[in-house]
């Protein structure tokens, strides 16, 4: 390997692996890289996550391009690692393989009623609404004038958005073409968003909380008791209060002082301090139990909502969707940390079961550290397990490749024959902005593997 | 004048590498930068010098005569931000 250009496969093309991508070719700028993704298109949530209402974000896809695809490194788009190509074949053809696969599941709540029709992940919502081949088939009913989400974190803020904007606003977007169709047709009117702790512990930004408070004809309400804090919330706050958390406590104050908007076409009612206890329905979801909360201080100090009382209330409504946070899955032949959902690791370096570095192997984002932190974070996470690989190689401690670099194009092209190019995605992202321009939008999405193949194929020909 | 930078900040702390005047916080490895929701800009001690706004892979930073009206809010939280712990303690530590 002495004197050869590095060759590294990354195993997946969101956030999380084209920073590793950008870091590597940085420290590293005579190394060969290899984008693997399971889908036709790169930039996994920036594309299919992130909401179509917050279009400035999707620039960084410009960023990610000119640092990593624009210097060399190659995209190989659907192509399944584990499916269609083996841990151990990448082993034979990378000197090093990062994987970077995310969290690609949802938590459960592990209460009865939850997998009722009519009840879902948040996450199959966004991906449906953002044109993700895998989710565009799926049917919301839209038809009762209540929802329920429940969760109130980032990715519920961005499905409260979507179920209250009006669609002449969601048309502006690049929001998918069929959930733009269902939306106008939406008779939901209210959504009840369903936290378990109170506002001091909202998992909100505040700079979404701050939005949802200024939606074009949607009205927001708080409950100005839920609104008000318990004595151990506050002394929290005062003593321990992130900046965000003193700020959201000010947002919602301010929004339970409002006077109640009457003349709003839809309505987001923020609720606190309660956690819902069953999903209900004949068939499919009429309503949600909830049961009221209150804040506790543990022997160690962290805070944590109790279960108060007796009382149970029905929040009737026809959708729900649960957004309590995601979770990785296990990949084929790789070591897995079964409590903590993430591949066990020392600073990216992925680790045997018993806590020795399997060299070669790395990982980055959140299936090396779970599912926390902003976009923003990749970097910082990327740059530290890149330091490693690096190290690695300069100290020459991997086995290396031992096959021929053009031996992986070969097993691809006799696997994949399908498989999707850095010129099929240009031809993709291509035919979606002209698309867009067409009809006054930034982009409109292919949102089929059998349209995004065809319009990368018409490069390929 | 100063710069301001928005909620649609995504913590790329490219803006942070750039600045000549160490006013943006919080920085990597700060107590209070894994909990932060976005950086701010110190506006008392900002220089109007725009490399950060170069910088910002999603233009997160503006002017301040030039905040777009949905943002108008922000001045004044990055003002707030270094109320209680401003750029001079945060850099002398």
């Amino acid at each position: 390997m002495a004197g050869e250009r590095p060759r590294v496969a990354i195993v997946g093309a969101g956030p999380a692996g084209a920073f590793a991508a950008a870091s590597i070719l940085r420290a590293r700028g005579d190394a060969d890289i290899d984008l693997f993704e399971r889908l036709p298109t790169p930039w996994g949530l920036l594309r299919g996550g992130v909401a179509p209402d917050h279009q400035e974000i999707k620039r960084l896809e410009d960023t990610f391009d000119r640092q990593t695809l624009r210097r060399g490194c190659r995209f190989l788009g659907n192509v399944e690692v584990g499916t269609d190509v083996s841990h151990a074949e990448l082993m034979e053809h990378y000197d090093a393989v990062v994987y970077a696969t995310g969290a690609q599941t949802d938590k459960s709540l592990g209460i009865p009623g939850e997998d009722l029709p009519g009840s879902w992940a948040a996450t199959s919502f966004v991906g449906w609404y953002n044109g993700h081949p895998d989710y565009r088939d799926l049917e919301f009913d839209l038809s009762a004038e209540r929802a329920v989400v429940i969760g109130n974190g980032n990715v519920a803020a961005d499905v409260i958005r979507i179920l209250t904007l009006g669609p002449d606003e969601l048309a502006q977007t690049d929001i998918a073409d069929h959930a733009l169709e269902a939306l106008r047709a939406s008779n939901v009117r209210e959504v009840v968003v369903l936290g378990r702790r109170g506002p001091a512990q909202a998992a909100f930004t505040s700079a979404e909380l701050r939005e949802l408070g200024r939606l074009d004809g949607v009205a927001l309400h708080v409950d100005p008791a839920d609104a008000e804090l318990d004595a151990v919330s506050r002394e929290w706050l005062a003593a321990d209060g992130t900046f965000t958390a003193r700020k959201n406590v000010e947002l919602l104050q301010a929004f339970a002082a409002r006077e109640p908007d009457t003349g709003a076409a839809r309505r987001i009612d923020l609720r606190f301090l309660c956690s819902p206890v069953e999903i209900r329905g004949e068939g499919r979801v009429e309503g949600v139990d909830v049961r009221r909360n209150a804040i506790v201080r543990e022997e160690d100090g962290t805070l944590r909502a109790r279960p108060v009382g007796d009382e149970v209330e029905t929040i009737a409504c026809g959708l729900v969707l649960r957004s309590v946070g995601y979770r990785a899955v296990p990949l084929p032949d790789v070591p897995f940390e079964e409590r903590r959902y993430v591949l066990p690791n020392e600073a990216g370096r992925v680790l045997t079961p018993d806590g020795r570095p399997l060299p070669g192997v790395y990982t980055v984002g959140w299936i090396k550290r779970g599912p926390t932190g902003i976009l923003g974070t990749n970097k910082r996470d990327a740059d530290e397990t890149v330091a490693a690989l690096v190290e690695d190689l300069a100290a020459g401690t991997l086995a290396g490749a031992r096959a021929p670099r053009e031996a992986i194009d070969a097993l691809l092209a006799e696997r994949r024959p399908d498989l999707v190019s850095g010129d099929g995605w240009r031809a993709i992202a291509g035919q979606e902005l002209e698309r867009g321009r067409a009809e006054g939008r930034p982009r409109v999405k292919l949102a089929s593997r059998a349209e995004l193949l065809d319009a990368a194929n018409a490069v390929r020909s | 004048m100063t710069y301001v930078i928005v909620g649609s900040c995504i913590k790329d702390d490219s803006c942070i590498e750039v600045c000549p005047v160490d006013c943006i916080h919080p920085k990597p490895g700060a107590p209070d930068f894994e909990t932060a929701e976005q950086l701010y800009i110190d506006p008392g001690v900002c220089i109007d010098c725009d490399a950060c706004v170069e910088a910002c892979p999603v233009d997160a930073i503006f002017p301040d005569f030039e905040l777009p009206e949905k943002y108008d809010y922000a001045l004044e939280l990055n003002g707030e931000f270094f109320a209680e712990l401003g750029t001079a303690e945060r850099t002398a530590a």
